[in-house]
């Protein structure tokens, strides 16, 4: 069974975000960029199944430029052994149905029967791919999972159901896995992968050598457009609490709390 | 022609959840009738009136037990399909989160997710929502002629608008078991069940200053105890296992919008911070006077967390009713 990894790069998450002049989204001169931190997990997840003898190989696919290789790479040398990226300028412009339309043509194309992804990327915070991904290939869902088995073609994961509540969820393969933390520790490149993974070529594929037409995808093809972006207001400064004892700044604190603040 | 505001809302026991309150108050002021489906659940017209629906559309049936996605996402396409709205709206929790996309990419509709704010702007509905772990903010049309939307918990205020109940129309979507392709198998309660950090009104968290597991279950957990708030943490103290990774507030934890957020023995970096920066009332305790939280709190403590806290917790169990 060929495992598939859903991987995106975002800007690293102590990145100090500067807005573009016409406010489309950010400044990306000074970013640097890293693996999308819940790929990892989807990333280690699909390793693990093939350490286990469980899957046969790990496709590593993306859509991004030149510029995402080394994400890529990464990925390789850690244990991935193959890798898609989907680069065309097509491409530019497109909504989260538009980059999933993108990745599930390659997983099509990849022969791609499990498919694991982070449950959310940090730029967008959207957790929209891979949802539309599974809709797209008509395949099961289970999202957000922090356990997961897979036995032949059986999948058993376990999610957060919200509430406090952990459900256990099986399936099986065809499948669409997102997965958070929690789910396992995501390794480090090793020097053996590394040398190994010098073998493996990033291939990659353009919008018409996956069979999607203009409309489908890019600016053309999105019912969702972005604007506007701005840095969020600052907020008000805050009141440091005096006092002669611990005692005397809580009882100040507390009667801010219920008299000034109003929410106790 | 599609027209009018559909709200998905989530039941508890046979009552709207407070999240479905919100969006039903909110899209009463967007224009246009307002009805609500619930699925997989009872329903009070008049509590769904008194929040604004004239119409409570519900799908129910033997495939209607645990939520699966594959059940609601063809029941609420059924009733998009009967109810015709402009503009449907759910919640950003694990239900509507994992429903929206694929509603979205099965009816051909744009899903925005996560949204804390939402307007009408000449007719259409346009929504904000925070992007970068709410480093930047940015706005959201949508082009297909349904627009779908999850909303952040605590986005908006509740207003009962007093409208008489609404009528309950039952809608058969046409789903069976053979329907779903996956099944819930077994449900627990995670070790330290409380109310869902994204969808609580108070939050306490603590630090990898805690020091310990049992740090943490004697200072932070009585402390939220007595606040009646849900605890919650950093990234150090979870990954050092005094919390569990459910309770990890951040970018790679839970962004939560609570009306009060505690942190005890949090030092303020940027991770930690994307994920409560909108809570309405931020407190910090910290004996570092330079932490950089104090530059986002609303009050701050200079002081050592284990004398403070303790104090704290006496005044709270004394004045929280
Ligand atoms: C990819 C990535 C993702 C991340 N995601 C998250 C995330 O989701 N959430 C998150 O929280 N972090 C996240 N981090 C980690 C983040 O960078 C910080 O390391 C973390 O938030 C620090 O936790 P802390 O404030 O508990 O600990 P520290 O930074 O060590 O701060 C401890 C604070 O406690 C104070 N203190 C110590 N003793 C006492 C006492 N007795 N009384 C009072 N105050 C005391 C100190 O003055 C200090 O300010 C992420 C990092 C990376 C790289």
């Amino acid at each position: 069974m060929k495992v598939g990894v859903l991987l995106k790069q975002v800007p690293a998450s102590d990145t100090i975000i500067k807005i573009n002049p016409d406010k489309t989204g950010i400044l990306t001169a000074d970013v640097k960029w890293e693996i999308n931190p819940y790929d990892e997990f989807a990333l280690e997840a699909a390793i693990q199944l093939k350490d286990a003898g469980k899957a046969t190989a790990v496709v590593v696919l993306t859509v991004g430029g030149a510029d995402a290789e080394a994400r890529v790479r990464d990925a390789l040398n850690r244990g991935a052994t193959e890798a898609i990226r989907v680069d065309d300028p097509a491409l530019a412009g497109s909504d989260a149905l538009g980059k999933a339309r993108a990745l599930a043509a390659a997983a099509k194309a990849a022969g791609v029967e499990l498919l694991l992804a982070g449950k959310q990327a940090i730029d967008t915070d959207s957790a929209a791919v891979p949802g539309i991904v599974a809709e797209l290939l008509g395949w099961p869902q289970v999202s957000v999972v922090t356990g997961l088995t897979v036995d032949g073609g059986k999948i058993t994961a376990e999610r957060n159901a919200g509430g406090g509540y952990i459900e256990v969820v099986s399936t099986t393969v065809p499948a669409v896995i997102t997965c958070d933390k929690g789910l396992n520790t995501p390794r480090f490149a090793s020097l053996k992968g590394i040398m190994a993974a010098k073998k493996i070529a990033i291939v990659a594929k353009s919008a018409a050598d996956l069979g999607l037409s203009a409309g489908q995808v890019g600016a053309a093809g999105a019912l969702v457009e972005e604007s506007g972006f701005e840095l969020p207001p600052p907020r008000p400064s805050g009141k440091i609490i005096q006092g002669a004892t611990p005692e005397a700044k809580v009882k100040e604190l507390v009667r801010l709390l219920r008299e000034e603040a109003k929410v106790i | 022609m599609s027209s009018g505001i559909l709200v998905f809302c989530e039941t508890d026991g046979g009552k709207l959840k407070k999240s479905a309150h919100e969006l039903l108050s909110k899209a009463a002021t967007l224009g246009g009738p307002v009805s609500a489906v619930v699925i997989g659940g009872s329903v009070d017209g008049a509590e769904a009136g008194r929040y604004g629906a004239s119409t409570v559309y519900t799908v129910n049936g033997d495939a209607f037990g645990a939520y699966s996605t594959d059940a609601w996402v063809k029941a609420l396409a059924a009733v998009i399909g009967k109810a015709s709205p402009s503009v449907v709206l759910g919640a950003a929790s694990p239900v509507g989160k994992d429903l929206f996309p694929r509603l979205g990419a099965r009816i051909g509709a744009g899903a925005v997710t996560e949204v804390t704010e939402l307007s009408n702007v000449g007719g259409q509905v346009v929504a904000r929502r925070p992007v970068y772990a709410g480093k930047a903010l940015a706005t959201v049309k949508v082009k297909s002629s349904v627009a779908l939307f999850t909303v952040r918990p605590n986005s908006f205020p509740v207003n009962a608008t007093g409208g008489g109940a609404a009528s309950v129309v039952a809608v058969d979507a046409g789903v069976s078991a053979a329907d779903l392709k996956t099944q819930v198998v077994e449900v627990r309660k995670s070790a330290q069940a409380t109310v869902d950090l994204t969808e609580a009104d108070r939050i306490v968290s603590g630090g990898r200053s805690v020091k310990s597991a049992e740090g943490y279950d004697s200072v932070i957990r009585p402390l939220a105890a007595a606040l009646r708030a849900t605890p919650g943490a950093s990234r150090a103290a979870v990954d050092a296992g005094y919390a569990p990774h459910s309770h990890q507030v951040g970018q790679t934890g839970k962004v939560v919008n609570p009306t009060l957020y505690i942190a005890v023995g949090i030092s303020g970096a940027i991770q930690h911070l994307a994920g409560m920066r909108t809570s309405k009332v931020i407190v910090s305790i910290n004996k570092d006077p330079d932490a950089p939280i104090f530059q986002h709190s609303s009050y701050g403590i200079v002081d050592d967390l284990f004398t403070v806290c303790p104090a704290l917790q006496k005044e709270f169990e004394a004045v929280v009713g």
